[in-house]
């Protein structure tokens, strides 16, 4: 199935502590063809609705997932989400084609500073490393795999360096919606939000 | 007076309330202006519709008595003490500097100073009607400017005690002979020392009595469960201190404010609130026409010129006075002024006041009925000086924005308002007070209230479903009303009594059972809670743990049956007519539970929990995979 637009899957825990993702979550309203997805809103007891969520996966064509990285992953929410929507004969294996030659997109707020992703920081690995397992879900599912979006330092920048930050990924957002297929992109893996 | 025609009068007064009050709102005079130009038309001195007054005025000035019960009630006696400078500091320094003003000016005019002293002490007084009910209907009571001019009117009234004693003694030698029984004072006559303990005995009774009589005799009255008695006994409980505090000579007005004060951190504050308040509106009106009607024409058309002069020049010092007094003490420009016009005029007590002096000798009778209807006339035009101020101060506004007045006579607007405190109620309560919102908890159950105020919770008794009573609570301003009460119909006839009174707001609403929540729902609550539903379904959980699940397992199962269950909730809700009759209805609760269990066959299988966490799918497809590569194998 082909679906349209795009689908923006946002999950954090506390976003009333997060001014960065609610920032980016304004942006997000602000896209046309986008459709909100408010996890912890959704399911505040965590008992999803796999055929639903499975139904809204197949409608859009463009599936993005926001949230604030935790211990280098996902929070609980979006991981149980994954876990039980994305099954086997959906997703992946026989018969799981319904993600195939969509595009997966994640966009993610970091804590610490830029400097610290890479050989000679705190964190040893580069952001690019980090989401390897979300990429290799990306691929196994069929999907393409749209360059990440990633906003360093979230707690330590200031409101307008954060609008700046926000304005940036609602252009990224709009252009991502507006085209229909995958385009190869070009420059670096990811697109960071460093100051 | 016979009965015809005192339905005759009462017809009379009616319909020139009725009529003139709303067409003075209209024309942004306030309620009050209406009453005294409707009281002036039908006094003896114009249409002459209606009689002597002196029988009415009396009796209407237990509105006053009222109005000060019921700001008593608001005073909570912390917030009283914490207005303690502004009482008898800003009171006090108000009527001693009018008074020496006024006083001055009289004897500039020719008075010798004992008279000039004694009208100064008498036009130091401010109307406590007209200036709170104006302040009130402006929105200005809970503010600076309320908090200052009820504080000077308090020290007014006061003050009245001990004029009442002293003013009498300015009078020439010889003019004594005439002192009027002005009170029905049964220690009146007596020595000085007996007069004082009586008054303070009678303060020791309404204090004491409010703390330990008045609770208990309430609550057992409460719970008789009749509203016109409750009623009868908070109208009774007025009058009884009125007439005790008359008996000993103090200002019954006094006596209900300082009632009121006792009773205000009882749990029957709203409940009393709601009860007395259209008493103090009808008899404040009646007290206002009674005023315009006491207006004699003839004096203000034999003096017009010198009684203009009167009023402007008296209202002019006043005003002065307590700006600068204000200024003095600490407020704004503009809050300041705003007090000094709103206390200008001269109150209902000049009148009692006049009639006082006049009668010992002080004065004589052709300047009291001067004065007399200059004070009525200065009491008629502080409408119009308020709204001619709120048009100079709307003007000025435009050109600089102000902070509105700070709430502080409250505890301020409520989040949320709770119908019913119970075994349910508590619980949406709790949390929510526990997460820093403000509620105000209405509940009918005398032993509930009594156990939660012994734990410092802000509970009061009343009838939930009276709009009034929900509005005193504050239900205007608050986000949320949670409807948590026992009884059945009551809960539905609340939700649509609240969804149409206030189509905006939002009600969550707890539901006996499964038809009861659609009842509500058809009522107008915007959601329900079966009140067993939750926790029935953790029982349903704590079986399946007793029975092996392990603790997700079960908890996971019953997950998915509150979400299946909510939806089946919204698909067989009935069909409107379908629940009128009793038979139709067991039917269909029959039906209903049919429906149920069936699709709880259809969609809740044993196996259908948790699918993902069991790949059995890829566990087939490695199996087969194993198998053909055995088989490539060559």
């Amino acid at each position: 199935m082909v679906g349209e637009g795009m689908l923006l899957v946002m999950a954090h825990p506390a976003l009333e502590r997060s001014r960065a993702n609610q920032k980016m979550m304004q942006a997000a309203r602000e896209v046309a063809g986008l459709t909100l997805h408010d996890l912890y809103e959704v399911y505040p007891a965590f008992t999803i609705d796999v055929r639903a969520e499975q139904k809204r996966l197949m409608q859009h064509q463009i599936i993005g997932l926001q949230f604030p990285m935790y211990w280098y992953s996902t929070p609980a929410l979006l991981k149980e989400w994954i876990d039980l929507v994305w099954l086997h004969g959906f997703a992946y294996g026989i018969g799981g084609t319904a993600l195939e030659g969509k595009r997966l997109f994640v966009a993610c707020t970091t804590g610490g500073r830029a400097e610290y992703y890479g050989p000679d920081g705190q964190n040893r690995y580069t952001m690019e490393e980090f989401l390897r397992p979300l990429e290799q879900t990306a691929r196994l599912c069929g999907m393409e795999w749209e360059k990440p979006f990633v906003l360093h330092a979230s707690g330590a920048k200031t409101e307008l360096a954060l609008q700046a930050g926000a304005d940036a990924y609602r252009r990224r957002l709009a252009a991502l919606a507006a085209v229909a297929v995958f385009v190869e992109p070009e420059g670096p893996a990811i697109q960071e939000i460093r100051e | 007076m016979n009965s015809q025609s005192l339905l005759i009068e009462a017809l009379v007064y009616l319909a020139a309330g009725v009529f003139s009050v709303p067409i003075a709102k209209r024309l942004g005079m306030g309620s009050v202006l209406g009453y005294l130009v409707a009281g002036a038309l039908i006094g003896p001195f114009a249409l002459s519709l209606v009689g002597q007054q002196a029988d009415v005025m009396r009796f209407a000035e237990f509105g006053v008595v009222i109005l000060l019960f019921l700001i008593g009630l608001e005073v909570r006696p912390a917030l009283l003490w914490s207005l303690r400078g502004t009482i008898f500091g800003l009171g006090g320094a108000q009527v001693g500097v009018t008074a020496a003003v006024v006083g001055g000016a009289g004897m500039l005019l020719g008075l010798d100073w004992k008279s000039a002293l004694a009208v100064g002490f008498v036009m130091a007084m401010s109307s406590t009607a007209i200036v709170l009910q104006t302040l009130e209907e402006k929105g200005l009571r809970q503010g600076p400017v309320g908090q200052t001019a009820f504080g000077v009117l308090l020290l007014q009234d006061l003050a009245v005690i001990p004029l009442f004693a002293l003013l009498p003694l300015l009078a020439p030698p010889g003019a004594m002979a005439a002192m009027p029984a002005h009170n029905a004072s049964l220690l009146a006559g007596q020595p000085a020392w007996v007069q004082t303990l009586g008054g303070l005995a009678a303060v020791a009774v309404v204090v004491g009595g409010g703390r330990y009589l008045i609770r208990p005799v309430f609550r057992f009255i409460a719970s008789a469960r009749l509203r016109e008695i409750f009623t009868a006994s908070a109208l009774l409980l007025v009058i009884a201190v009125a007439v005790l505090m008359e008996l000993v000579g103090l200002s019954p007005a006094l006596g209900a404010f300082l009632a009121g004060v006792v009773l205000a951190e009882s749990e029957f504050r709203r409940e009393l609130e709601t009860d007395i308040e259209p008493f103090r509106g009808l008899l404040l009106g009646l007290f206002f026409i009674t005023v315009g009607a006491s207006l004699d024409f003839r004096v203000v058309m034999g003096q017009p010129l010198q009684l203009a002069g009167a009023v402007i020049g008296v209202m002019t010092l006043k005003g002065v006075v307590m700006f600068l007094l204000a200024r003095l003490g600490g407020l704004e420009r503009r809050d300041a002024a705003a007090t000094a016009v709103s206390l200008s005029q001269v109150g209902e007590f000049a009148f009692v006041l006049l009639g006082l002096i006049a009668g010992a000798g002080v004065i004589g009778q052709g300047p009291a009925a001067f004065l007399t209807a200059a004070v009525a006339l200065s009491m008629a035009i502080t409408p119009l000086a308020m709204a001619g101020f709120e048009r100079i101060t709307v003007m000025l506004d435009r050109r600089g924005r102000r902070t509105p007045d700070a709430p502080a006579f409250d505890e301020g607007a409520p989040d949320v308002i709770i119908a019913g405190f119970g075994r349910f109620g508590q619980m949406p309560g709790r949390l929510l007070q526990a997460n820093g919102f403000k509620t105000v908890v209405l509940d009918s159950s005398i032993e509930q209230i009594e156990l939660l105020r012994r734990f410092g919770r802000k509970v009061y008794y009343g009838d939930a479903s009276r709009v009034d009573l929900l509005r005193q609570a504050g239900i205007e301003q608050a986000k949320l009303l949670i409807v948590a009460i026992d009884d059945r119909d009551a809960a539905s006839k609340l939700v649509e009594t609240a969804r149409h009174t206030w189509p905006h707001l939002k009600i969550l609403a707890r539901a006996w059972d499964r038809r009861h929540a659609y009842d509500l729902l058809r009522s107008g609550a915007d959601e329900v809670e079966r009140e067993t539903f939750e926790s029935a379904l953790a029982m349903g959980a704590s079986a399946l743990r007793a029975l092996g699940f392990r603790a997700h397992r079960a908890h996971r199962a019953a997950n998915l049956f509150r979400v299946h269950d909510l939806n089946s909730f919204k698909k067989l809700a009935p069909l409107s007519g379908q629940e009128e009759s009793y038979v139709l209805a067991a039917r269909d609760a029959a039906n209903t539970m049919e429906r149920l269990l069936k699709t709880d066959m259809d969609a809740l299988k044993p196996d259908s929990v948790d699918e993902a966490w069991d790949v059995k799918g890829r566990d087939e497809e490695l199996r087969e995979e194993a198998w053909s590569g055995e088989e490539d194998k060559p």
